[in-house]
């Protein structure tokens, strides 16, 4: 995942030949939700998941490459087009032949250098054969999938504007040594990080839909369950994925199955909504939007028809908790001030 | 006779060379010397093994396109890089790791291809490995307390390590006792067993036994510990361990599994032998190394590629962080000329080699922000002085290039009476017309100053505040004349103030040194100065350490 031109993908994939079911991840239910809703519906716009160290969130981001339903894309496109004539002028593509590929995860490692990010001059051919071409970087990958940022807090300044600003666009605009390239890059952006190494940004914070908080379960039943599951995992491989194999393809079709309902939001329900991200001060019209998509998401993947206040304050918590103003002394967090005020408001 | 410490590290290093991938590695707290490298000497890895160091580049890391080789044979020639096939990696220096690097090396542990051995030879209980790594690497070993007569090579053990089944018990006893030595991870118990396995597959045993949990705990489990099991902590390592029948919660919940005795206990005595009698105050200066780590991402950098004061240009390699430095750079080619000119007939001939990159010194701005107790209690006792102090400390900060800023406290909250300034005639001039009286609300003058220095630092300066007060605080954070909530409310901005890493004193101006104030001040991890002793030198001297992180 996501090496140079993944020299090491061999030696990975003699270990990890499947990563880790979805389906076996114990606890973490909201973390698990956030993503099968941003699976349901892209444009929610990414799940940041915060967390102590150990309590699965890179293990739940690899099992959701595993999970997720396949796209039809441009065989060899380097942008992951999905019909011909989306394919950017400066890619070499001959074949239009459409094929079946797994949803792209492509991983954004620490410190990758922006030509990395974005793409840039073809250094082979530009020593080589004097040519001027340009290679496309990780971004025009992760294009009509994932892109995972584990320890986003760590990233560099200039990093996070050029996400927050393709992000924003959903277009790569390479323009520098003289090339002047675009291409689409829509990605769901998947963010990991532990708080206690530095503080994420507001505007970044702002551009993820859905924000959970994971920490390891207390209950010792479950933590026990957690490790037996992941010796099984390690030890019986071939046996654990067979068991496991049924509840992922399960939950796909149900995934499958939501991204065809569309609920309707009654005029109460946005009201309510708007009510709410009132009374919790949070800043900009995102909030609203995210909260009513998620709880969109949520009634599709559950079978209702329609949105309601319930599926509201389901969802308040992830889409509301990273967008309110920080209080320094409120150690317990965003998280209760949204729930009760979610109580007040929708009752 | 071999001691019990090297006994144990020579077992850590049996289950390492056995399969190290699946342990993740080893991080090795010992000073170079021959203990040490004896230790060393006797690892057998059945993977290759590479040294890395703490500045390596991505180009090394990951290798890349080797750009001498593909100019002169004209087509691509790619390096590989350390991290392109299976090794185990041993790093020295590895307290030195640098975030960037740890979460790479995080990446391919995660991915279980390779392993690491992290040499860190750090000297203060404050540098430590960076716990990315910490948390993947599941021996934790200490070789600093080993004498070198105890440590004397021991034919090292050569079993296969075979299938070893692994009881439920002992899985769920590592789990229990892992969360009673208060390690919140998951990772923990899930690498003990894993060791667990190695040292019974070691012992040709094919079912783990109760040595090899007790091993796994000592070298996995008892190092991570953040609370020497049960609620009461530090006093118990001292006395005798506490009778097992000492009724605790999850033992009378789960169901016993009757098979002889429970061995839960045995590795919770096991764990507790292990630890570190300064445990405590251990925890104290890594959570303050971590605090202190996380707020350098801002402000506190010291060398630069991009900006700041310009160091001399050294050699490197254009990875995309660095700037050529030019001349440095024709300067460092000019010798070889005519050499070069025989070699490849070209007029001006470079070699990467003699690519020089520009550096900087980058020196974040301090910002001293002062609290300053403006209420009845503090006015009738020492206010004037304490203006003198100020201003004592002013000449210093105006001196130094800082820059400060100036909140005081009276009545029910406080007031941000000069926003972050150099201006020391204006300072100066605020500080006279400061009023006096109210009440004492301590916590909100805290939280005041505490959210200042939290904007400041984002600004990409370095704040510390300097409290001056009498300590009676009296009105809670919510403005109620509550003298015990006050209190409470002012330790919990203390602690908050503490957690973010933000340098701090403490200087007491009531007539005699106020009990409360020097513990809030221990909260803060502040020093804390009572004004009858606080001469000019000191004060002045107080706050250059202070300042000084």
């Amino acid at each position: 995942m996501g090496g140079h031109e993944d020299p090491d993908a061999d030696a990975e994939s003699r270990r990890m030949t499947q990563p880790f079911p979805f389906a076996a991840i114990v606890g973490q239910e909201e973390m698990k939700q956030a993503m099968i809703l941003t699976a349901i519906d892209p444009s929610i716009g990414g799940v940041l998941v915060f967390g102590d160290r150990g309590t699965g969130k890179s293990t739940a981001v690899r099992a959701l490459a595993a999970l997720l339903p396949e796209i039809k894309a441009v065989e060899g496109c380097p942008v992951n087009s999905a019909r011909v004539e989306d394919i950017p002028e400066w890619a070499d593509v001959t074949k239009c032949k459409i094929v079946k590929r797994p949803t792209p995860v492509v991983d954004l490692p620490l410190g990758a250098t922006e030509d990395r990010v974005t793409g840039a001059l073809d250094i082979e051919r530009a020593l080589t054969r004097g040519e001027k071409a340009y290679e496309p970087g990780l971004l025009a990958r992760a294009n009509r999938g994932y892109l995972y940022i584990d320890e986003a807090n760590l990233l560099e300044d200039h990093i996070v504007d050029l996400l927050l600003d393709v992000a924003q666009s959903g277009e790569n605009v390479v323009e520098r040594e003289g090339l002047s390239i675009r291409h689409p890059a829509r990605f769901v952006l998947v963010g990991s990080g532990n708080p206690e190494e530095g503080e994420l940004r507001p505007q970044l914070l702002d551009r993820f839909g859905l924000s959970v908080e994971v920490s390891s379960p207390r209950d010792i039943d479950q933590r026990i369950e957690v490790i037996r599951r992941r010796d099984a995992y390690e030890t019986d491989n071939a046996a654990f994925m067979k068991r496991w194999r049924t509840q992922d393809t399960r939950l796909r079709n149900r995934i499958l199955k939501a991204r065809e309902m569309h609920p309707e939001a009654p005029e109460a329900t946005i009201r309510a909504c708007a009510e709410l991200c009132l009374a919790l001060g949070a800043d900009g019209l995102r909030g609203e939007l995210t909260l009513l998509k998620a709880a969109r998401a949520l009634a599709a993947f559950e079978g209702a028809s329609e949105v309601t206040a319930k599926h509201l304050s389901a969802m308040a918590p992830s889409a509301l908790r990273h967008r309110l103003r920080r209080d320094p002394l409120d150690e317990a967090g965003s998280t209760t001030r949204v729930e009760r005020t979610a109580a007040e408001v929708l009752g | 006779m071999i001691s019990p410490d090297w006994r144990r590290a020579e077992r850590a290093r049996a289950l390492l060379s056995a399969n190290p991938a699946a342990l993740g590695g080893l991080w090795l707290r010992a000073r170079s010397g021959p203990v040490r490298d004896l230790f060393l000497a006797g690892l057998t890895a059945p993977l290759p093994i590479r040294r890395i160091h703490p500045t390596i580049s991505d180009d090394a890391l990951f290798g890349g396109i080797d750009l001498t080789e593909t100019l002169a044979s004209g087509h691509m020639v790619q390096r590989g890089g350390v991290l392109s096939t299976p090794a185990l990696l041993i790093l020295p220096m590895a307290e030195r790791t640098p975030p960037g690097l740890a979460a790479r090396l995080a990446a391919a542990l995660d991915a279980g291809t390779h392993a690491l051995i992290a040499l860190d030879e750090g000297a203060e209980a404050e540098e430590a490995l960076p716990p990315a790594l910490a948390e993947r690497l599941a021996l934790h070993l200490d070789l600093t307390n080993i004498p070198l007569g105890d440590a004397r090579d021991i034919p090292a053990i050569s079993a296969r390590p075979g299938p070893v089944a692994a009881p439920a018990a002992a899985l769920s006893d590592l789990t229990k006792v892992a969360l009673r030595l208060g390690i919140d991870s998951l990772r923990a118990p899930s690498l003990a067993l894993h060791a667990a396995r190695l040292a019974a597959a070691l012992d040709g045993r094919e079912e783990v036994a109760e040595a090899d949990l007790i091993l796994a705990t000592e070298l996995v489990l008892a190092p991570r510990a953040t609370i020497a099991s049960a609620p009461e902590d530090e006093e118990e390592e001292d006395t005798p361990p506490p009778p097992p029948d000492n009724p605790s919660e999850d033992q009378s919940e789960d169901k016993q599994n009757d098979q002889q005795k429970v061995p839960e206990e045995v590795l919770l005595e096991a764990a507790k032998a292990m630890l570190p009698p300064d445990l405590l105050a251990q925890l104290a200066a890594r959570a303050a190394a971590r605090a202190r780590q996380a707020s350098s991402g801002a402000g506190d950098k010291q060398r630069s590629v991009k900006r700041g004061r310009p160091l001399p240009s050294r050699p490197g390699r254009l990875d995309g962080t660095a700037r050529i430095d030019v001349i440095a750079t024709l300067r460092a080619a000019a010798p070889w000329q005519t050499l070069r000119a025989k070699a490849s007939g070209q007029r001006l001939a470079f070699r990467p080699a003699d690519i020089r990159v520009k550096r900087y010194e980058e020196r974040s701005e301090r910002i001293l922000i002062f609290l300053v107790d403006a209420s009845g209690s503090a006015a009738f006792s020492r206010l004037a002085e304490a203006k003198g102090a100020v201003e004592l400390l002013l000449a210093e900060a105006y001196a130094r290039r800082d820059q400060v800023a100036l909140i005081t406290f009276r009545g029910t909250e406080a007031d941000l009476l000069l926003p972050p300034t150099r201006s020391l005639v204006q300072t100066k001039r605020r500080l006279a017309a400061l009023p006096g009286g109210g009440g004492t609300p301590l916590a909100a003058g805290l939280k005041a100053a505490l959210e200042l220095a939290l904007t400041e630092r984002a600004k990409g300066r370095t704040p510390a505040i300097a409290l001056l007060t009498d300590g009676r605080a009296n009105i809670a954070l919510d403005g109620e004349a509550d003298r015990k909530q006050a209190a409470e409310d002012a330790i919990a901005m203390a602690r908050a103030i503490r957690a973010r890493g933000i340098a701090a004193l403490v200087i007491d101006m009531g007539n005699r040194p106020e009990q409360a104030l020097r513990a809030l001040a221990a909260e803060i991890d502040a020093p804390y100065l009572p004004m009858p002793r606080a001469d000019s030198a000191r004060l002045s001297s107080a706050v250059s350490t202070a300042l000084a992180e």
